[in-house]
């Protein structure tokens, strides 16, 4: 009996493992070997050792690339989790229109990236168009240029990206705190604990797996960061003057506009490697300690 | 059982006939998928599936982003097309990969397609052979609003001839509400539509230089002449102020909302314009400079002979490629597409020269010149980016160019080292 469950187990098992294998594993595997190849679509690839890691090293492209890519991860993580985590701890004990202000926190998470993207790129406009400066010139403050400066570009475009996130961090970290027992809480009412020690000491703690997986989920959105960005550059992608340009962004322009597919495969696993480091360290900083 | 048998003849009897009939030769055609450009295709096929009743063509189309990728897939698994459309700059990377074939001479001897088409066809030649034959071209122009040249006391019927004329109308035209806010442009600056042609074929040239060598394989344009022309540029926006890069997002969109009194754009653009209901345009020849040098970018897509197409597939091929290039399908191509004959008998009719929309950009073929790009993104983001690092951040155009230069020189070099 216990056999043939194992066999359906398995049987139903070995279609997605499968799948995976063909659709997931087998290309990531190309990839690493592509990435040590001068593959450009039109030839044969040829093996050429390092050359294209050596490439990477020596480009002040990579290194500007690389830059954003922790500047969107290093402020938005955090930022993005401060922000959600709060606007859920209140959330929590607001009764009224509960479920509105719920849904309307919601609702960005569900519209298309590209959608959301454009409309952002129009409110950042100079001022016959773009809604934000209309506004600063109506209360008498100057014009900025948001997506069209070197400086602000970046944080103009997390903001949305951030704002794009935000709904599903509320829902995630509003279902942890509702999973921490009440009893907790009669308690330390009991014991006469304040606002303050009653968030260090039962809240935040009790809340650490719901914020352990939301940094590692964030995390890996920030390093993989494209859609907003591209849409809203897409004139000068990643621009102006590479300052927004994310890395998954270099990787698409590499392969896609210029055909080099052995260097865009260097840049992949590059990636790869980053994404596996900081998902591993964040998951050991956090770990619970026994 | 006997009706069975009878059946069974009689599928047989249809499938011979079936395949008798498809004893025709059948030809692929591939291009991308643009609705006005298919449609033409649809047309051509048909006619030419008249004239020609054993050939038949089949088109596939594939959107834009992927027909490249899609050729070189379908080429290394031996399934590719026998005629098919090619970006003129693609042409040293489809030789490369082995995606093309000569033009057999005996179908289209050299000496015929030089004097019968408009100069630029030689950026198709590489060594003895032409590769391909383009059926339309397209040229730039200056589209001008007439309705703000009006308000701003220009005669909407004589729009700038030459480059200070030009300066002098955008001088006009602009305005600029009270915090000093742009309202209108008077041109639009938009390196990532066709200024950067502009500024590298033809503001280049008219500032006494050359923006490459002429197999295009150096960048020449770190000269006085390349300073002076992007210091033209850019000093349309810090000096005249009669333009802003990132004005209502693109160029193209700033004069389609009547923002702006002027813009340089190509015959692509044509039919997005027609549908301006609130202000007449009208469009002219590229500005001059002051000792009436004229020039000009052109660009078109070719169409070539897949590279193991061979036997009775290759002489329909060449029928079929010889009447994609004929005047009569560049008419059917005008008509449909809106774009320009690559023929000069086609071209340059009494009727298209008459034409106040056709005739300024049929004019720049004969001076246009045909960048030879290796990676025409990478290379239009030098531009882009030696413009933005002047406005942004203050570069100075001397140290910005000779930026631009080594860069471009570098995506050059590793393309033709390959």
């Amino acid at each position: 009996m216990r056999h043939k469950r194992l066999i359906w187990v398995w049987t139903f098992l070995a279609l997605p493992i499968l799948f995976y294998c063909v659709i997931r594993f087998y290309p990531t595997l190309q990839a690493f070997y592509l990435s040590f190849t001068n593959w450009n679509l039109m030839k044969p690839p040829k093996f050429i050792g390092f050359a294209n890691y050596v490439k990477l090293y020596n480009d002040p492209q990579f290194w500007k690339v690389f830059r954003n890519t922790f500047t969107y991860l290093i402020i938005g993580t955090p930022l993005s989790l401060l922000i959600s985590f709060v606007i859920s701890f209140y959330l929590d004990r607001v009764r009224i229109l509960h479920g509105l202000i719920r849904a309307l926190y919601f609702l960005p998470f569900l519209t298309t990236a590209a959608a959301m993207a454009w409309v952002w790129r129009w409110f950042y406009q100079p001022a016959p168009i773009g809604v934000i400066n209309d506004v600063l010139g109506l209360i008498g403050l100057p014009q900025q240029a948001f997506i069209r400066s070197v400086d602000q570009a970046l944080p103009s475009i997390m903001v949305t990206s951030i704002w794009a996130g935000l709904g599903f961090q509320i829902i995630i970290f509003m279902a942890g705190l509702r999973a921490i027992p009440s009893t907790y809480y009669e308690a330390a009412k009991i014991d006469g604990l304040g606002e303050w020690p009653i968030l260090w000491k039962i809240t935040l703690p009790l809340l650490k797996p719901t914020t352990v997986f939301l940094v590692v989920f964030s995390s890996i959105g920030f390093l993989r960061i494209f859609d907003q960005v591209y849409n809203m550059t897409t004139n000068d992608p990643g621009g102006p003057l590479g300052s927004t340009k994310p890395l998954v962004l270099m990787i698409y322009q590499t392969a896609f506009s210029s055909y080099n597919m052995g260097y865009a495969a260097a840049q992949t696993v590059v990636l790869f490697a980053i994404l596996l480091t900081v998902s591993l360290l964040q998951l050991w900083i956090l770990r619970e300690r026994k | 059982m006997r009706r069975g048998i009878l059946l069974a003849g009689l599928f047989t009897g249809i499938s011979v006939f079936a395949v008798n009939s498809a004893q025709a030769v059948e030809i692929e055609y591939w291009q991308y998928v643009y609705e006005t450009r298919v449609k033409a295709m649809d047309q051509l096929i048909a006619n030419f599936e008249k004239a020609n009743p054993d050939i038949t063509v089949k088109q596939t189309t594939f959107p834009y982003a992927d027909y490249q990728t899609r050729v070189v897939a379908a080429n290394m698994s031996g399934s590719g097309p026998d005629v098919m459309q090619l970006f003129y700059g693609w042409l040293d990377q489809f030789i490369a990969g082995d995606l093309v074939q000569p033009l057999p001479v005996d179908t289209f001897p050299h000496d015929k397609i030089e004097s019968e088409f408009f100069p630029i066809v030689s950026a198709m030649k590489r060594g003895d052979n032409y590769y391909g034959l383009p059926t339309a071209v397209r040229s730039l122009a200056l589209f001008y609003n007439k309705k703000l040249f009006q308000e701003a006391g220009l005669d909407p019927n004589n729009p700038p001839k030459t480059i200070d004329e030009f300066v002098a109308a955008a001088e006009k035209t602009v305005k600029h509400d009270a915090n000093g806010n742009m309202t209108v442009a008077g041109t639009t600056m938009d390196m990532a539509g066709q200024d950067h042609q502009w500024w590298r074929e033809v503001l280049i040239r008219q500032n006494g230089g050359e923006p490459y060598t002429a197999d295009y394989a150096k960048v020449t344009y770190n000269s006085d002449a390349g300073i002076k022309a992007l210091e033209f540029y850019t000093d349309l926006q810090t000096e005249q102020k009669v333009g802003e890069v990132g004005f209502m997002d693109e160029g193209q969109a700033a004069f389609r909302a009547g923002r702006a009194a002027m813009t340089i754009d190509g015959t692509f653009r044509l039919g997005s314009f027609k549908s301006i209901k609130d202000f007449e345009w009208g469009v002219t020849e590229l500005p001059t400079n002051a000792a009436g040098i004229r020039s000009n970018y052109a660009s078109y897509f070719a169409n070539g002979i897949g590279a193991k197409v061979s036997g009775e597939k290759l002489e329909a091929s060449k029928k079929f490629l010889a009447y994609i290039s004929s005047p009569e399908a560049m008419k059917v191509w005008l008509d449909t597409v809106g774009e320009l004959p690559a023929r000069r008998s086609a071209a340059l009719t009494d009727a298209n020269l008459a034409d106040p929309i056709y005739s300024p950009f049929l004019k720049a073929l004969d001076y246009a010149q045909t960048t030879l790009f290796v990676d025409e993104a990478a290379q239009r983001q030098t531009a882009i980016d030696m413009v933005n690092r002047v406005l942004l951040e203050k570069q100075s155009p001397e140290d910005s160019i000779a930026q631009a230069a080594a860069a471009e020189q570098e995506i050059i070099d590793a393309a033709k080292g390959k």
